[in-house]
């Protein structure tokens, strides 16, 4: 059975693979993540069409090919005769180098090894399944003694550890006969060490970068001293691409207000509990921030808006690009239609992307079409930060850091939970007042909060 | 009864085992007449004399020689130093013939070999060491760290009625910053035995002395992420207490190992083996360890700093490790 390179989103016509997660002669369950790709949009977990065990990877890591390329063969029969592949292998030696070939053109139809290998393996007295299929899974200790005290095959229990490892929560759980999620893993490029070669490296291939991302200095002068050098990932590309693009389309102009949030985090401190167990998701500062941006942009319809050339583009919905750091990138899912959410609708979607983010579990759909975005530094202590507007948005919202602050309130100085949110937005159709007067809408519907939470 | 010092749980150690065994001498370098550098033997000499409060030159290898032979006599000792850096000095009387001379010439040896240790005082790379993994390297001997008033004191009266040779190294450190409340009268606390600071599920954390304090710190800021780390400090090096790390790890199946002695060589090693032979099937993720670097303690504040482990690293690490 042959494995294609998926087709991820409608205006999405190649793809990245990031990582293999399965080498060949691995056993794969249907589902099973297989590998793991990045595209102009997101980057996703690809699972496995089939059951069986993956015979062949035709693409490496690295390489960036069409949809509908065959990626990888499954041996949807092989999981029963894993033990004797080789002895099967195509009699005749592999002719002209097939490799490269750009049509997906299947050269051979997977030779099915005979059902039943040749040796004695039914006969052999194994001294138990699981010992065969839990080779290659990653565990522990503890959890392969588990595995074996509880009768259990390790390669039917999700593992959500660092790297999809199999950890003592995953198999207490398979054991109790629940199920886990599985963990995104981490794919990190190996980096390329250079020691001062005395001519610099040849320039990187780019990859699939469509906008040549250029140095500010002569190439030669970036090389000295002891340095490694390493490639972006097919994401870094696009954040480098886009944020380029963004500076040289939008003229930025930015400003700053500071907002009393006393009443909100006192809120939120007061209804977190009862809020995550009723509504079963995370009480956040973000969704009131959501909601009051969503506030400003109805009254201020030229923030929510795109510009095609003379023209401008004025959304009816507030679709809220929400930026989300993840160990390797950032990436900017879009609460859609967020005019029509209440508070826990917003608070749930936010979570819920969030989480899916981080997990490398998008659909390219639900990172488009975003008419406006916030950003939130703050999380990472930034007392403010002055963001670049996310294409084709011509505003974004950065969340600075909440913190108590000396504030005079009536010729009395008040300790208050202060926050600075910044404004970043395009010239070209938003102005100054404009711009001051939405983020004024934005901060008295945060100091004067009124909508229930629950 | 108010709160005391570590310093001065350490002194009525002193005082009351001096009260108690009239067998019990002091000696050390400025001990007597000044009180000891750090004052821990103040008022020693006023009550029990010179004869038993003894200032000696200025001679580590004098000091632990002399001591040694007081000991073959009947005596128990109790010798400072005045930095425990300064035990380099006498590391031949302390390894060949305070550790080996039960087994040589079936001449037990009931010292204490005590002294101020550790960093974080900005003391600089003579004034600042954990040597203690040289002795614990050392057949004969029994090691102490301990990282309270009430441990430090209970621990001291225990090694000063122990017939075996005993290294007591107190964290300066703690000596003023840590307060407690101990009970009134006599009481000890057994060598060898480690101590549950905290109770937990997802990881254990050992540690001892100072860093027991930034263990525990490190794990009140894990609880409010959902991390509950147990904090075990060892209090006593040698003999390690096999059998309550084993019970931990067999509980939490994670071990994070904090020192901040350096780390090549460190007890986390040894800790590492350990439980790789006693519970290697209980292992849920790699033993992980939270060091100094393998330098001396830097003069520099910002580089001690920078060098000490703090309850930020311990508690990233833990991080890492209950992720994984």
């Amino acid at each position: 059975m042959e494995v294609v390179m998926p087709q991820m989103g409608e205006s999405i016509f190649e793809g990245t693979i990031t990582k293999w997660l399965k080498k060949p002669g691995d056993k794969i369950d249907r589902d099973e993540p297989l590998f793991e790709i990045s595209t102009d949009k997101v980057d996703a977990e690809i699972p496995s069409p089939a059951a069986g065990v993956l015979k062949e990877v035709k693409v490496s890591e690295g390489q960036t090919v069409p949809v509908q390329t065959v990626v990888a063969v499954i041996d949807a029969d092989g999981a029963a005769a894993q033990a004797a592949p080789p002895a099967q292998a195509p009699a005749k030696p592999q002719a002209a180098p097939q490799a490269a070939a750009p049509s997906p053109q299947p050269k051979h139809e997977a030779p099915r090894p005979a059902a039943v290998p040749p040796s004695p393996v039914a006969a052999a007295p194994r001294p138990a399944p699981v010992a065969a299929s839990s080779e290659k899974i990653r565990s522990s200790p503890l959890v392969r003694r588990m595995a074996r005290e509880n009768n259990i095959d390790l390669a039917q229990v999700p593992g959500t550890g660092t790297g999809g490892r199999v950890s003592k929560k995953d198999i207490l759980q398979a054991i109790e006969g629940g199920g886990a999620a599985h963990a995104p893993s981490e794919a990190p490029s190996a980096p390329i060490p250079f020691r001062s070669p005395a001519t610099p490296p040849p320039p990187a291939s780019g990859g699939a970068a469509s906008v040549t991302l250029e140095t500010a200095v002569p190439r030669e002068k970036l090389y000295f001293g002891q340095y490694e050098v390493q490639p972006m990932s097919v994401m870094r590309q696009r954040i480098a691409e886009h944020m380029v693009l963004s500076k040289r389309t939008s003229p930025h102009v930015y400003s700053v207000d500071e907002v009393d949030v006393t009443a909100i985090a006192a809120l939120r401190a007061k209804t977190k509990e009862k809020f995550e167990q009723a509504a079963g998701t995370k009480l956040t500062f973000m969704p009131f921030f959501v909601r009051a941006a969503v506030e400003g942009l109805r009254a201020y319809p030229t923030v929510n808006a795109s510009v095609d050339g003379t023209n401008v583009v004025l959304h009816k919905e507030c679709n809220i690009g929400i930026a989300v750091a993840l160990d390797w990138g950032l990436i900017v899912p879009v609460v859609k239609n967020s005019e029509e959410k209440n508070f826990l609708g917003i608070a749930r979607s936010i979570n819920d992307l969030a989480e899916r983010a981080r997990a490398k579990k998008l659909k390219p759909e639900e990172v488009a079409e975003s008419t406006f975005s916030i950003t939130n530094p703050g999380v990472f202590g930034g007392l403010f930060g002055l963001p670049v507007i996310n294409q084709p948005n011509v505003a974004i919202l950065g969340v600075g850091a909440i913190e108590k602050r000396p504030v005079v309130i009536d010729d009395a100085i008040a300790i208050r939970s202060m926050v600075y949110l910044t404004l970043s937005y395009d010239h070209r159709i938003v102005d100054g007042a404009t711009a001051h007067q939405f983020m004024g809408k934005v901060k008295h519907t945060l100091e004067h909060w009124s909508e229930a939470i629950l | 009864m108010p709160a005391i010092t570590m310093l001065e749980g350490i002194r009525q150690a002193m005082f009351e085992e001096m009260e108690r065994d009239p067998a019990v001498v002091a000696l050390g370098e400025d001990i007597g007449v000044y009180g000891g550098a750090f004052k821990v033997t103040e008022g020693l000499l006023a009550r029990f004399g010179p004869e038993r409060v003894i200032d000696t030159p200025i001679s580590e290898t004098a000091i632990v020689g002399a001591a040694c032979g007081m000991s073959y006599l009947g005596l128990r000792p109790v010798a400072e130093m005045q930095f425990i850096d300064f035990i380099a000095c006498c590391f031949n009387q302390v390894t060949n013939f305070v550790a080996k001379s039960h087994y040589r010439w079936g001449a037990p040896v009931p010292m204490v070999l005590r002294g101020p240790s550790g960093g974080g005082v900005h003391g600089g790379p003579f004034h600042s060491a954990n040597p203690e993994m040289y002795f614990v390297h050392t057949p004969g001997l029994k090691v102490v760290y301990p990282s309270t008033v009430y441990d430090a004191k209970g621990l001291l009266k225990s090694a000063i009625r122990d017939n075996n040779p005993v290294l007591f190294f107190e964290h300066k450190f703690l000596y003023r910053r840590v307060k407690e409340e101990i009970p009134a009268g006599d009481f000890t606390v057994p060598i060898g035995k480690a101590a549950v600071r905290r109770e937990g599920k997802d990881l254990t954390i050992l540690s001892y002395a100072a860093m027991a304090h930034t263990a525990l710190e490190a794990a009140e800021q894990l609880a409010k992420e959902g991390i509950d780390a147990e904090v075990i400090d060892l209090r006593t090096l040698l003999p390690l207490d096999r059998q309550t790390i084993l019970a931990s790890l067999k509980k939490t199946n994670k071990l994070l190992v904090v020192h901040e002695d350096t780390r090549t060589g460190g007890i986390a090693g040894e800790i590492a083996a350990l439980v790789c032979e006693g519970a290697f099937e209980d292992l849920d993720g790699p033993i992980m360890r939270v060091t100094a670097p393998d330098t001396p303690v830097p003069y520099s504040p910002p580089l001690e700093e920078r060098f000490l482990p703090n309850a930020e690293k311990v508690a990233a690490a833990a991080r890492e490790l209950a992720k994984y």
